[in-house]
């Protein structure tokens, strides 16, 4: 599908990336912590969050994220836009929650980037 | 739709109080930042997470949530159950993703509501 | 334990980045840079994601805990080398700081999306061998090899 399209089905405003809306995007990855986009995240998917703060351009960008999504309507900071615009990366915010908006896209054929993670228990 | 529906549906793996699967879900909360969570989720909410820690039972407690879901096969920890056994409150363990399940509960809430 | 990278001349690349302690706002420049390094080197691309997540993790946790430190990189024909040494306060317990969830980190690094208790479950996750060592009242000492050929 493309960023277009993801953009309708959001109804999200492009805050970065206005002329990268023709890329396709397959698959996605929500999550508020970097540490579990840094873990998870495939290259390529399109990364949903709550949060809005620099370090979500720069784990994009470490993991070859395709475009972010925000979610629950929140803005990003001055410096997270500069950022996306340095590094290329098409930033997008929607006013629905993650819950909503990972439902949506589902529903249109989006997938997860990994399907199921079997061991990950703490080491106890 | 109650959770045990969504419990047998996606193969949850229920570690404390399944006396309480009877709970019924209204909606659903995919999210980390437990202020957020605070701050926007509902009352009889399925909340979907990564987080272990024992917070995320009086979070739960607090919003009245149906239960908790930890994504990625991640497991409480050990004062997280304990806490959330007192407080009767389910926490299930999926394999799945936060995106996969969360697109496959807010389908199967979609078709039954 | 004290290691220390193994005298490399035949290494082909060599460098070291300096982590201002505290400092989020640039909290992810130097893996940044780590990134482009190898990118342009031509390693493959497994090798540039591995090399960088594990860099940028350890310069979260850099920034995150202690005064300051440094990141050595070292490419060699068949494996890279980061290494990460801080001034700060050091990890009291190894064991713990390694398990899944387990976490120090104040509100302020939460709020940045990190100090989960994964970080370091991460840089162990990506490295094919792992290294940590601590002084406490010290720093961290933290060796991390990625193969370049599986």
């Amino acid at each position: 599908m493309k960023l277009s399209e993801v953009k309708k089905i959001l109804n999200a405003d492009v805050i970065v990336g206005e002329e990268h809306l023709d890329l396709e995007v397959k698959t996605a990855f929500g999550a508020d912590l970097m540490s579990d986009v840094l873990a998870f995240a495939k290259a390529g998917s399109l990364l949903l969050t709550g949060l809005t703060n620099s370090q979500v351009i720069r784990t994009a960008n470490i993991l070859d994220i395709a475009a972010i999504i925000l979610v629950r309507g929140k803005k990003p900071s001055t410096e997270t836009i500069n950022l996306a615009k340095e590094f290329k990366i098409p930033l997008l915010t929607t006013k629905y929650i993650l819950f909503e908006t990972a439902g949506r896209l589902y529903a249109k054929g989006i997938v997860g980037c990994l399907e199921k993670v079997e061991n990950n228990s703490v080491l106890d | 739709m109650n959770l045990e529906t969504i419990v047998k549906e996606f193969g949850l793996e229920v570690r404390c109080a399944p006396e309480n699967l009877k709970n019924n879900v209204t909606g659903g909360y995919t999210g980390d930042l437990l202020s957020d969570v605070i701050a926007n989720s509902r009352e009889g909410y399925i909340w979907i997470t990564r987080q272990v820690h024992q917070n995320i039972v009086a979070v739960a407690s607090l919003k009245e949530h149906a239960g908790i879901i930890l994504i990625n096969s991640c497991e409480p920890s050990r004062e997280t159950l304990e806490k959330a056994s007192q407080e009767k409150i389910p926490i299930m363990v999926s394999s799945l993703s936060a995106f996969e399940l969360t697109g496959k509960i807010y389908n199967l809430l979609g078709k039954k509501d | 334990m004290k290691i220390t990278v193994c005298s490399t001349e035949n290494s082909l690349y060599q460098d070291s980045f300096d982590i201002e302690g505290g400092n989020f706002n640039k909290a992810g420049i130097v893996s940044t840079r780590i990134k482009s390094i190898l990118k342009q080197m031509g390693l493959p691309a497994d090798v540039v994601r591995k090399c960088a997540i594990v860099s940028y993790e350890s310069e979260i946790n850099v920034v995150s805990y202690a005064k300051k430190g440094v990141i050595n990189l070292t490419v060699n024909p068949e494996t890279v080398l980061i290494e990460v040494v801080d001034e700060g306060p050091g990890i009291p317990n190894i064991d713990l700081a390694m398990q899944q969830g387990y976490s120090t980190a104040d509100q302020k690094i939460r709020e940045m999306g990190f100090g989960a208790g994964m970080g370091l479950c991460n840089i162990k996750n990506y490295s094919d061998i792992f290294h940590i060592s601590s002084e406490v009242g010290k720093g961290a000492h933290l060796l991390m090899t990625i193969n370049i050929k599986q």
